[in-house]
């Protein structure tokens, strides 16, 4: 909760005194000693190798390429036709066309297997953003969500630091790899309802970050039927819904409404974004889609605090509706996500380290429990300290993914070269050598 | 169960609506008469009310025949939070009202002569010609970048600082200082960058007030001020009236007696929020007023935040203060003071989302900056926007015309005005002026007031925004933005609003 600091003169708010952005979690401490010694293959190759940022970075090229090859998409073609409705155009329900495309890219994904209403989008300014503004949506102040652990620690901050709502974490476990079941959802609610807070709605993030997995159908079953059951709401983050190495493998719980024949569809909303299929986090582009109107138009109308610039909007829509573009992207973008993958893997295994079996993201959910002293959080930490300080790699502690079993760690393998990524694997294979001997 | 489905089939074949209505009637009176003689004190399974029609009963015996009860219009649908029902109500203040009805059939004076002015929207549209110009000279360049380094694609593409990136500071210092005639000036480092004054303005209620707090406002104010400062926050805005014989402008007697008050009832207050150039008004404040407003926020240790969104465009001869200005110049306690500004009205980007959060607090500019990353600008628009503001000469030249055009447009609307009779406020400064429209309301009050705007935007088809909808005490009042027309369509808004007054007279006879 908020933290006594030294009074200013004049007083500040709870929120902006609060530690709620966990800002001083380990999760962004690792970032400030990358930041202080960042790695560079010719000016300081010694220096601490990013492992904790999840962006993808690998396709920047097809990006480049269409942009070269399509000015229109930037400058609103020649003599710039439009440029004067798109700089006035600040309408909470976005350009048209650009829902039109988003809807689109969403079902090529999805191999066609749901359909989207552009209707049914809201954009904001990120995934972020599309969080927060669901929670303030679905639960009250003092209300709680669900979440499956581990899960992305930015959700500590997304969904409770102005919403005043509370997370209730969904206790997952190694003896099924992770997987959420009907057991531990029920516990999770009957440990809300101990400590008097009403459950709204229950959030999973598919394909998981930062367990690297899709949900399978038969879970996503359990959870639906488990929401309807107790009557909250569901929210399905699929922000890493283009990055599965598959296609087949991932299922969306809109293919599981679509089957159910969207019956009792109103309790469903879903995220996506641009930031991490894309490579486009700096673009600052999200959406919610809702199968509850209620949500939609309250979402449109408190979108208007996270506004998509029309500029980017206009441009997003010219690449996205490009089919040719999109649909060799998609498949390129999975394979070379696949190839890196299968790099990690192999390197990581070669160094004697087991990871879970993974199929989709911008990361694996690596195992490092063989060698902690004891399985316990504090040991945990002190791995990862070795790990920062001596290997000089940042890679994510599953303690602060709230995993409960110590010992787990996210390692991110695309926001980096694949001489980058050598070079960690390297030193990861030396540091367990050296481990061994000792 | 059993009796319904027989039922079902007597409504819905021969019998028909007699059959229909009857037997579900008599059932429902000894269901009724059962439930009166067998209903215990703390019996709560009382069926869901029955309603009083029979109608209605029959349609609940119809659905309750099908087995599945949790259908799509499920008895108890799953609920949104209190935020979302009170905001999924329609809008309505005229403001939204006004600008929906305008947009639906907006006026077009060849394709559409008889559609809905749009008087309501304080959009700058004068100088499109100058930005479209710069476009066509520099987009490519300023999109593409130089080669390589940092402004290639994957410059852009990755996280940005999520307060905005340094060059874009850098670029809004200097426009700012130039805008606002170069006597203040601006630290990039106390800047933090927002998706629109917008999210600005509710970034720093979240930071300065907690729920349930309050901020004095002086009036008339903007209306978006309801929704973006009050929604997500719980923060409540308590306003302080400013009349027609000041010309609009502030008492600190007015803030003292509204602060007491307040306080009184057990509200805190934790700021003051000033809009200068004011809106919908359109006067300043003087150096000597934004220097009382600093000695009375220190008195009773409050913030002062600044909307300062309308600072380029001056057309007045009065000189624009900047709080930034006054606070630098004199022995403040700077860390109450926050200014808000963006681009939509100054530069006509409104589209684009440019906004900032201005502050001397650093404690505020670490929370704000943390809080950015729900609001941040997009990437490819500060890029543009870099290379926009840093062309000195482009914006040299912009600044001065935008200036000349929106005294020229102006003085003609003012000018129309008068010629019907109807005076405007004095204002050096704004989009828009503020008109005393009160002889044409039958009944003055509010009600009048708000008769009169729905007449001129149903039967004149003008939209304008009525002061009650800013919270003016002083019934008559309306904003009329004039910057969203062109010369030639002024005569037929004159025309437009003498038909109805004249109508009107002649109707009362």
């Amino acid at each position: 909760m908020a933290i006594e600091i030294e009074k200013p003169s004049v007083g500040l708010s709870k929120v902006a005194v609060s530690e709620t952005h966990g800002e001083d979690s380990p999760y962004f401490a690792g970032w400030k000693a990358y930041d202080e010694n960042p790695y560079n293959e010719s000016s300081n190759p010694s220096g601490v190798i990013q492992m904790g940022l999840a962006e993808n970075q690998v396709s920047f090229d097809l990006l480049e390429k269409y942009l070269e090859e399509h000015s229109e998409a930037s400058s609103w073609g020649e003599g710039a036709p439009g440029f004067r409705e798109n700089a006035l155009f600040q309408d909470y329900h976005g350009l048209k066309s650009f829902r039109q495309a988003m809807a689109n890219f969403m079902e090529q994904i999805r191999g066609g297997r749901a359909k989207f209403d552009p209707d049914r989008i809201v954009l904001t300014a990120g995934a972020t953003a599309a969080n927060e503004l669901l929670t303030f949506i679905l639960a009250d102040p003092g209300d709680a969500l669900l979440v499956p652990t581990p899960y992305y620690p930015g959700f500590d901050r997304d969904l409770r630091w102005r919403t005043g709502v509370k997370i209730v974490p969904i206790h997952c476990d190694s003896s099924n790899n992770f997987q959420v079941t009907p057991e531990a959802m029920e516990a999770a609610y009957r440990c809300a309802e101990s400590m008097n807070l009403k459950v709204r709605g229950i959030l999973i993030t598919n394909p998981s970050n930062p367990l690297g997995a899709t949900i399978q159908r038969s879970v996503l079953e359990q959870i639906l039927d488990f929401a309807t059951n107790k009557n909250i709401h569901l929210v399905s983050d699929e922000i890493y819904s283009g990055s599965t190495f598959s296609s087949s493998e991932f299922i969306s719980i809109a293919e599981v409404l679509e089957t159910r024949g969207y019956k009792d569809s109103e309790r469903v909303h879903i995220v996506y974004s641009l930031s991490k299929d894309l490579g486009l986090p700096g673009f600052r582009v999200g959406t919610i889609y809702s199968y509850n109107d209620k949500v939609v138009t309250t979402a449109r109308r408190m979108s208007s605090f996270t506004l998509i610039s029309s500029q980017t909007q206009h441009l997003l829509a010219c690449m996205l509706s490009n089919k040719e573009f999109s649909e060799n992207y998609i498949k390129t973008n999975r394979e070379r996500l696949t190839w890196r993958y299968d790099m990690i893997i192999n390197g990581l295994k070669n160094a004697g380290i087991e990871c879970l079996k993974g199929n989709a993201g911008l990361f694996c959910w690596m195992n490092l429990s063989p060698l902690l002293e004891e399985p316990t959080r504090e040991s945990e930490l002190a791995l990862w300290k070795v790990i920062l300080n001596e290997v000089r790699l940042n890679i994510s502690p599953g303690s602060s993914c709230h995993c409960s079993e110590p010992g787990w760690f996210r390692v991110c393998f695309a926001n980096m070269s694949e001489q980058t990524l050598e070079v960690a694997l390297g030193r990861i294979h030396k540091f367990m050598e050296q481990r061994r001997r000792n | 169960m059993r009796l319904v489905v027989p039922l079902q089939g007597v409504v819905q074949g021969r019998g028909g609506l007699i059959f229909g209505s009857l037997i579900p009637c008599a059932l429902f009176y000894f269901l009724q008469l059962y439930l009166k003689r067998h209903r215990s004190p703390n019996s709560r399974s009382n069926p869901p009310s029955p309603s009083a029609s029979a109608q209605n009963l029959a349609e609940m015996n119809r659905t309750s025949s099908r087995s599945n009860l949790l259908s799509r219009g499920s008895i108890v649908p799953v609920l949104i939070s209190s935020l979302a029902t009170s905001i999924s109500k329609p809008n309505d203040s005229p403001y939204y009202i006004g600008l929906d009805k305008a947009s639906e059939d907006p006026y077009d004076r060849i394709g559409n002569p008889d559609g809905v002015i749009q008087l309501g929207l304080s959009e700058n549209r004068l100088c499109f010609d100058l930005i479209e110009k710069w476009m066509l000279e520099n987009l490519n360049d300023s999109m593409r970048g130089r080669k390589g380094g940092d402004l290639s694609i994957s410059g852009i593409a990755s996280y940005q600082p999520l307060d905005g990136t340094m060059e874009l500071k850098m670029a809004m210092a200097g426009f700012m200082s130039r805008v606002m005639g170069g006597a203040a000036s601006f630290e990039p480092s106390q800047m933090v960058l927002t998706a629109g004054a917008t999210p600005a303005i509710e970034t720093l209620c979240f930071c300065l007030a907690d729920h349930g707090n309050a901020f004095l406002v002086p009036t008339p104010y903007y209306p978006g001020f309801d929704r973006d400062m009050k929604w997500r926050t719980g923060v409540e805005l308590i306003p302080v009236h400013c009349r027609n014989t000041d010309n609009f402008v502030l008492s600190i007697s007015a803030l003292n007696q509204a602060f007491n008050q307040t306080r009184k009832r057990g509200t805190k207050i934790r700021g003051i929020l000033l809009s200068n150039p004011a809106n919908p008004v359109g006067n300043l404040l003087s150096r000597e007023m934004l220097c009382d407003l600093l000695y009375f926020a220190r008195e009773k240790n409050i913030h002062i935040i600044s909307d300062e969104i309308f600072a380029g465009s001056i057309y007045g001869n009065e000189e624009f203060v900047s709080i930034a200005d006054v606070v630098d110049s004199e022995d403040f306690d700077k860390s109450r003071v926050h200014i808000v500004y963006g681009l939509s009205k100054d530069l006509s980007l409104p589209g684009f989302r440019v906004g900032m959060i201005y502050s001397f607090n650093e404690n505020v500019l670490a929370a704000a900056r943390k809080l950015t990353r729900f609001s941040s600008i997009s990437a490819p628009t500060q890029r543009l926007l870099v290379s926009m503001l840093s062309d000195a000469r482009f914006i040299k030249e912009y600044i001065a015309t935008n200036k000349k055009r929106i005294r020229n447009m102006r003085d003609l609307f003012v000018a129309g005005l008068e010629g019907l009779g109807i005076r405007c406020a004095d204002s050096s400064a704004g989009l828009y002026c503020w008109a005393d429209l009160s002889k044409l309301i039958l009944t003055y009050g509010e009600k009048g007031e708000l008769e009169l705007w729905e007449k001129l935007l149903h039967v004149a088809k003008i939209n304008m925004t009525p002061g009650s909808a800013c919270h003016c005490i002083e019934p008559g009042w309306f904003r009329c933005c004039f910057t969203t027309l062109d010369k030639e369509d002024i005569p037929v808004v004159m025309e437009r609003i003498r038909k109805l007054a004249d109508t009107d007279a002649a109707s009362r006879g």
